[in-house]
């Protein structure tokens, strides 16, 4: 296999690694304020697919306000979601939270299905359907603008993290719950507002995607699991850990149809979680616990 | 706990002290609403404190520390005592998203606070260091300067010399003074009779849920009632 071609996998790696990114931050904002996992992720990156195309095409909003309509009724939908579903368990038992994430996403899905049909939709390219040319290898305008987004989003979530009380608030939450409460952080919010982040942060991704590949409503559970792995990979509860094993997962994926076949691409995020949960429970990047007495 | 009443008045420090199983640590957990009484009020300022969430006490004027230090571990000394100040910042998510200017100023008075509080209770060199990373006595300091960002008028202090070594009880003893002078009013629950009898201005002692007095450090030393329910304990010759 030449360089170029080489090349060429490693960028369709990168912009697939790019969306299990923005998935698997979803994963371990929620994972950070609940130590649930949030199996309705994978919707809400259908859901901005489908929301956006419907604020497009129904109701014939100009592409970047129909965008930004899409991903904030997600975010939306993320926060009620949470609101009528997870915070009426109050003893906050983690596999109840699961498994209700897991009924969530089949209600989303159905709904989805009820309100805008069961046909593959499609959004037109942000700027241009061409492409521009690296090295020899070919890249996709769109596959830019899925880079270009997936990077502000991290900047923008690592500014909230660092530098601002909200932020704060979200990881002292994360760490220790009591000691928040007492510093007058109400944890019940945080856990909204991480559930509305994830589900901006998912539908970013589906929305970033839908010109190249269509959406359905039935998209959600395949890049749901893909975006879990990524999590797990990386390290869940850390958000550059998530970037990271996201854009590992989509390199792992993309250097197997190079170097295998391309039938064994969507066992590959299977098979690394297996053996990331079997070999390193806490993620590549995940520093084991430190326990003080 | 029975039917156990006292005042505490601005500007004050005023030390809870008892046998094991006194009831200390309940008096605590009920004044900052963790436990709920099952008769009876805790009134600060004349409002009702008592089955308010916890997250809200803090906002009324009142903060804590436990017995068991409870630090964000991963964050820096400085961002503990940031995170502190959460109860009495203002902007909210979408405000500090789009870096309104006035957020940006108050993220800075925010930083500077921090920063003041950790020198005033001595841990100036330690700002930038990871709390899990800090010796447990200055873990307590840190603690302490945390509960103070959320400028409390009523600082609840429970057992902070437990396990500290004597330099380090003096650090926290002077500490404590500054704080006062500051006009903060401290409640501690301790069993280190030394730093009591110090820092000090009036003592509450409890026995088996219950007040047996109350009073100046020198009266309290030699009231029979206090000297009789601590006879068999340990602490009874450090009295």
């Amino acid at each position: 296999m030449g360089a170029v071609e080489l090349l060429q996998f490693a960028l369709a790696g990168l912009k697939n690694g790019a969306i299990y990114a923005l998935v698997a931050l979803g994963f371990t904002l929620v994972y950070a304020a609940t130590g649930a996992i949030n199996f309705a992720q994978g919707e809400f990156y259908m859901l901005g697919g489908m929301l956006s195309v419907w604020a497009y095409a129904g109701l014939g909003l100009p592409l970047p306000l129909a965008g930004l309509v899409g991903v904030a009724m997600t975010a939306l939908v993320g926060g009620v979601f949470e609101l009528l579903a997870v915070r009426p368990r109050k003893d906050g038992d983690l596999l109840a939270i699961i498994i209700i994430t897991v009924g969530g996403s089949m209600v989303l899905s159905s709904a989805a299905r009820h309100l805008f049909g069961p046909l593959e939709k499609a959004l037109p390219a942000f700027t241009s359907t061409g492409t521009v040319s690296i090295f020899g290898a070919v890249l996709e305008i769109q596959s830019l603008w899925i880079l270009g987004l997936t990077t502000l989003a991290v900047v923008a979530l690592w500014y909230l993290y660092n530098r601002t009380s909200l932020g704060r608030a979200m990881r002292a939450c994360a760490v220790n719950r009591d000691a928040a409460r007492l510093v007058g952080i109400d944890p019940r919010r945080i856990v909204t507002v991480s559930f509305m982040l994830a589900a901006a942060l998912g539908a970013l991704a589906g929305l970033a995607v839908t010109p190249l590949t269509q959406t359905a409503f039935d998209v959600g559970p395949s890049v749901g699991i893909k975006g879990f792995a990524a999590a797990i990979l990386g390290g869940l509860g850390n958000p550059i850990a998530a970037v990271a094993g996201g854009i590992v997962l989509g390199m792992l994926e993309s250097m197997s149809i190079a170097f295998i076949s391309s039938t064994y691409k969507d066992a590959i995020a299977l098979v690394v979680l297996l053996g990331v949960l079997f070999w390193r429970p806490q993620g590549i990047f995940g520093a084991s616990r430190r326990e003080k007495v | 706990m029975d039917d156990v009443s006292f005042d505490v008045h601005d500007g004050q420090i005023k030390a809870v002290i008892g046998p094991n199983g006194a009831g200390k640590s309940t008096l605590f957990n009920v004044m900052t609403a963790f436990d709920r009484p099952d008769a009876g009020s805790v009134l600060f300022d004349g409002d009702e404190v008592t089955g308010k969430r916890p997250h809200l006490i803090v906002r009324s004027g009142i903060a804590r520390t436990f017995q068991n230090t409870q630090l964000f571990e991963d964050m820096t000394a400085r961002e503990n005592v940031m995170a502190g100040a959460h109860a009495v910042t203002k902007a909210g998510f979408f405000a500090s998203a789009l870096r309104l200017p006035w957020t940006v100023q108050e993220e800075r008075d925010v930083a500077e606070e921090a920063a003041r509080l950790l020198r005033l209770v001595g841990l100036g060199e330690w700002t930038n260091t990871p709390a899990a990373d800090m010796p447990h006595g200055l873990r307590r300091l840190l603690e302490i300067a945390r509960a103070l960002a959320a400028r409390p008028r009523v600082l609840l202090l429970d057992e902070p010399a437990a396990g500290l070594n004597m330099a380090e009880t003096v650090a926290l003893a002077e500490a404590l003074y500054r704080i006062r002078d500051e006009g903060t009013t401290i409640v501690v629950v301790e069993h280190d009779m030394g730093l009591v009898m110090e820092v000090s201005d009036e003592i509450v002692v409890l026995d088996r849920g219950r007040k047996i007095a109350e009073g100046p450090p020198r009266l309290i030393q030699k009231d029979p009632v206090v000297i009789a329910a601590y006879l068999g304990e340990e602490e009874a010759d450090e009295l």
